[in-house]
């Protein structure tokens, strides 16, 4: 169970998605998933071993590391990756449950072609139109949670060069030195950007689903 | 045969599942198996590599990294997600012997034209009679290992958290060394995410025991 598989599973949610929640799975998983694992876990790779403290103390460079870097940014952003696109599932699980009801209420009636039912796509309206919007909220409300985390942990998104450590077994004050700096703060950057990018695609997407409702609700009523 | 090959062969499980039992297996291999393959094995990939102990007595550190860690994490997670997720197989190693018996019952009565076959293959199982108990076995099946794999988590690494410093004194180490472990407050964020996970998981298998024995009993009374 890998990227590959989410994609597969994602991938069939695709079809009863908006144009604008087309345009956003695209972005996620071209510009983030792929950019996370042909070059992020990469830079980050020898983020560790390469993580080099002033003194010959040993337990020092571990015990430092684990105070700086508590959660790596890799990490981080495969969590919050997997988190904000889970509640696509919601919408897959309603489309299916509306077509298993479908299929039992048209089996007590006539025989139609079950295949043509599957192929259908189903119009956001009604109880789906809430199912989507809920899910489009939640994914708003996760990547904030994240970018919030982010600036939490990593104050101002930069990687610092270099980091004085004072915990203990290290003796007094020692400097450590981050592997890649430079190249982690771009990554850092662009994975930012990219995740505002998503956000403001969900926020189109939001209200493009409202206006459409509120201009078919007065026309239903004349 | 590996994870994905594992959710290949549970996924033909899926359309004979319960809607509760759906919701599981996806929390299983996105929450559980995809977080353990993507970020947890990167956490403690390192694990002895960069288990460092103030000592330059060789042997030292292996024998520490043994006497405290006897089974990883993430070993034991990935003997917990595959014992938790076979019981499942029981269930389709039942609907496939009914198949089976559903499709001699045809060539008997003379009904074994490659229409009627497909439809027996392709229709929805209900979960009643005997494969009602095959299903139930299995939640209860599901419930005792993740119960049994929380305990041994319990037992082996007490508290859950992983310490950031351990005192060994195990031969041949010179009396008591301290020994470092990398990246512990990552591994326990991780460790404590596993565990809500598992939690989760063994509310919504408890809550389709109590949806299918309710359910049987609707259907008698």
């Amino acid at each position: 169970m890998d990227w590959g598989t989410l994609q597969a599973v994602l991938g069939g949610v695709n079809k009863h998605s908006t144009s604008i929640g087309k345009i956003w799975l695209t972005v996620l998983f071209i510009f983030r998933i792929m950019i996370l694992v042909v070059a992020a876990e990469r830079v980050w790779g020898d983020e560790q071993q390469d993580f080099v403290c002033n003194t010959l103390q040993p337990g020092c460079k571990n015990v430092c590391y684990d105070h700086f870097f508590p959660i790596s940014h890799i990490r981080l952003w495969a969590l919050q990756l997997i988190f904000v696109s889970t509640p696509a599932l919601l919408v897959a699980m309603h489309v299916a449950y509306t077509r298993h009801e479908k299929k039992r209420r048209l089996r007590n009636g006539e025989k139609i072609d079950i295949e043509e039912l599957k192929n259908v796509k189903l119009h956001i309206r009604g109880p789906l139109w809430w199912t989507y919007t809920s899910s489009i909220f939640f994914r708003i409300i996760f990547e904030a949670v994240f970018m919030y985390v982010f600036y939490y942990m990593y104050d101002g998104y930069q990687m610092p060069r270099l980091v004085k450590c004072e915990a203990w077994p290290c003796p007094n004050t020692v400097d450590c030195f981050v592997s890649r700096p430079t190249e982690k703060t771009t990554f850092t950057i662009f994975m930012l950007a990219v995740s505002g990018i998503c956000m403001m695609l969900n926020l189109a997407e939001l209200c493009y689903l409202v206006i459409k409702i509120c201009m078919k609700g007065p026309r239903k009523t004349t | 045969m590996n994870w994905a090959g594992l959710y290949t062969v549970l996924s033909g499980v899926n359309r004979h599942s319960t809607a509760i039992g759906r919701i599981w297996l996806s929390v299983i291999f996105i929450f559980r198996i995809m977080v353990l393959v993507v970020a947890a094995e990167s956490v403690w990939g390192d694990e002895k590599s960069a288990f460092t102990c103030n000592t330059q007595q060789p042997g030292c550190n292996s024998v520490c990294y043994d006497h405290f860690f006897p089974i990883s994490h993430i070993r034991l997670w990935a003997l917990q997600l595959i014992l938790v997720t076979t019981p499942a197989l029981l269930v389709a190693m039942h609907v496939a012997y009914q198949q089976h018996q559903e499709k001699k019952l045809l060539v008997l009565t003379g009904h074994a034209d490659a229409k009627h076959m497909e439809e027996v293959k392709k229709h929805k199982m209900r979960i009643a009679g005997s494969l009602w108990w095959t299903y139930v076995c299995s939640v209860v099946f599901r419930l005792l290992f993740e119960a049994v794999f929380m305990y041994i988590f319990y037992m082996l690494y007490p508290g859950y958290q992983m310490m950031r410093l351990v005192k060994c004194e195990a031969y041949p180490c010179p009396n008591t060394v301290d020994c470092f472990i990398s990246r512990p407050t990552e591994k326990t964020i991780f460790t404590v995410f596993m565990l809500v996970t598992s939690g989760v998981c063994i509310i919504l298998n408890m809550a389709e025991l109590v949806y299918l024995v309710v359910r049987a009993c609707a259907r008698r009374s």
